[in-house]
């Protein structure tokens, strides 16, 4: 659906010249939901505003449905503006018209006939659940009402894709959920391609099924969701994961060795299961197997998106090579296994 | 003795009254069309000079330059001198310097630059995240104008007409002086010329009621566009 290769974009101020995104190389596919996830300048809002060209780049290749986004002409891109939706983190609702006639602007934009038009307006208000609200103005509307307009819009034209810079961002966190699970519903309904920048986790793990981590304007990580969540490779990864299923362990519990003597030596380590080996009781079957003690520190099991994912913070005492065999046991089994401290 | 004294005041009260009148309505009629002839050339210039400023719908540096230029030096020169100046043009365009058909032809000119910058101004409050919703949607110049930039700042669209309007007052009282037609040039008249203080006077008041009324109804309709929004 999208495939952007070695995309580049360097701002050249007055003094200063900022790399905001350095050779970007990522693929889209369709009928998915993509997250890109970054600290505050990492560069999501650039990446994203280069596919509807927003912004233009400086170097590399964007494709959109086999459609080169970078060569085009103004009129061409205009076209192809019309079938690429985009949602805002402020919503950007023209004040001067109602909730109606905001979501009638892009076909009128698109020429499409009053009649065919209105009737869509209304159909997309339905499904965004503002029916009662046609006429309201937008300063009248909540942001969730605002977003849900907002959304009702970016749809009018039939895109085959739709963007989101930060749409959630300046909701509460129920009406985040609730805006959410409404780009979900479009996503599956419609089969409509989302991609999204955010840089709040709950989002990717709410609805994403692949994420990239971008950082300083590269791209440090990328995969699905479920893989970054389990296995997260880079420091930025890390902290974002940590974010949300908060296993942060202190510090001096890595250092306690409590009881460590001549034959037994602590293991700290997260194991975390994904899908159906959540329900399994491997960890139960380890501690059998191998005689270790094992107490636990720390748990937590939430939902990536459909998938259950738990994770698990245990410290194992017991001899050494029992120690490793025992983890050898849970890696075998399929779960991940991070050794958070080497005795 | 006495009943006819009172009567010639009277009498003079009404033909006063009558001058008075006929002035306000030229004064009034000199304004309006002013007014609209001004918006008819500097909306357009002040849109104009929006949209091709730097990083804007239009970007056209040369045109914003000229169009910049052009309007600051007519903003930089007194309507007074702006009157005497264009006395040939005047002359020209409509076969005289004098009277109220006239005088539009300088209170037009001189509002035109003004308008263009109180129209440029009115648009650049707009939220750039509206235009560029706009651009995402595919939108090309022309339609964000119509459906964007002028729609959403019509409130302070609005609020500019006014005061343009209450300049041209002042403008058109000026233009009396030399021969304009409406309030100025009574009070000029009369009031100057033949010492009639109650003219003078007759014609602030009526001067103050116009400016009054006109603020007035632009707050008015202003803030009624803005409560229909919210
Ligand atoms: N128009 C611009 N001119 C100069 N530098 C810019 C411009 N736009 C963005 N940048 C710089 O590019 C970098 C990336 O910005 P960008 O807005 O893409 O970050 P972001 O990841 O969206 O951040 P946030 O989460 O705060 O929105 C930043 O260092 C920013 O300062
Ligand atoms: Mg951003």
């Amino acid at each position: 659906m999208i495939s952007i290769k070695d995309l580049s974009k360097i701002y050249l101020t007055a003094n200063q010249r900022i790399v905001a995104l350095d050779k970007v190389t990522l693929k889209v596919e369709k009928g998915e939901i993509f997250g890109i996830i970054g600290l505050s300048g990492a560069g999501k809002s650039t990446l994203i505003r280069c596919i509807n060209r927003l912004e233009t780049p400086s170097e590399g290749t964007i494709y959109v449905d086999d459609q080169e986004i970078i060569s085009l002409g103004k009129k061409d891109l205009q076209q192809v503006r019309q079938k690429i939706g985009m949602i805002f983190q402020h919503f950007n609702l023209l004040s001067s018209r109602n909730v109606f006639d905001n979501v009638m602007f892009p076909m009128e934009i698109a020429k499409i006939p009053r009649d065919r038009a209105e009737k869509r307006a209304k159909e997309l208000l339905a499904l965004v659940g503002l029916s009662d609200r046609l006429l309201a103005y937008p300063n009248q509307l909540s942001g969730g009402q605002k977003q849900r307009v907002g959304i009702a819009r970016a749809l009018a034209n039939d895109p085959k894709l739709l963007l989101c810079d930060e749409a959630t961002s300046a909701l509460d966190p129920q009406t985040t959920h609730s805006i959410l699970k409404l780009l979900r519903d479009i996503n599956r309904q419609l089969n409509i391609t989302i991609l999204l920048i955010t840089h709040d986790m709950n989002v990717i793990k709410e609805i994403c099924d692949r994420v990239a981590v971008i950082d300083d304007g590269a791209i440090v990580e990328m995969g699905k969701v479920l893989d970054v969540f389990s296995n997260p490779a880079s420091p930025t990864s890390k902290g974002f994961v940590n974010s949300v299923i908060g296993n942060e362990i202190p510090e001096e519990l890595l250092h306690l060795s409590r009881s460590e003597n001549n034959q037994s030596v602590s293991r700290v380590i997260r194991v975390s299961f994904v899908g159906a080996s959540a329900g399994e009781p491997v960890i139960f079957r380890m501690i059998r197997k191998f005689d270790v003690e094992a107490s636990i520190l720390f748990g937590n099991v939430s939902r990536i998106k459909d998938t259950p994912f738990g994770s698990l913070t245990l410290e194992l005492i017991g001899p050494q090579s029992l120690l490793q065999e025992a983890v050898d046991y849970l890696r075998n089994q399929g779960l991940e296994v991070e050794v958070l401290n080497n005795g | 003795m006495a009943e006819s004294l009172l009567g010639s005041v009277s009498f003079l009260e009404v033909w006063i009254l009558e001058k008075l009148l006929m002035a306000t309505w030229e004064t009034i009629y000199m304004v309006v069309v002013a007014t609209l002839l001004s918006y008819l050339f500097g909306l357009p210039m002040g849109v104009l000079l929006v949209a091709t400023s730097k990083g804007h719908i239009f970007e056209h540096s040369l045109i914003n330059r000229y169009l910049g230029g052009i309007v600051n030096a007519a903003r930089s020169v007194p309507f007074i001198i702006f009157l005497i100046l264009l006395i040939p043009f005047t002359r020209l365009l409509m076969g005289t310097s004098i009277g109220t058909a006239a005088s539009i032809v300088p209170l037009t000119i001189a509002a035109v630059p003004f308008v263009a910058r109180m129209v440029e101004t009115s648009l650049n409050e707009i939220d750039w995240g509206l235009i560029e919703a706009a651009i995402s949607m595919g939108a090309g110049t022309w339609k964000i104008v119509t459906s964007v930039l002028l729609p959403e700042s019509l409130p302070s669209l609005v609020s500019g007409v006014a005061i343009t309007t209450i300049n041209l007052v002042g403008y058109s009282a000026m233009a009396g002086i030399v021969g304009g037609g409406g309030l100025g040039t009574l009070a000029y008249y009369y009031g100057y010329q033949r010492y009639e203080n109650s003219v003078m006077w007759m014609t602030v008041i009526v001067l103050i009621i116009l400016v009054q009324g006109v603020q007035m109804l632009g707050d008015n309709i202003s803030q009624k566009i803005f409560n229909n929004r919210r």
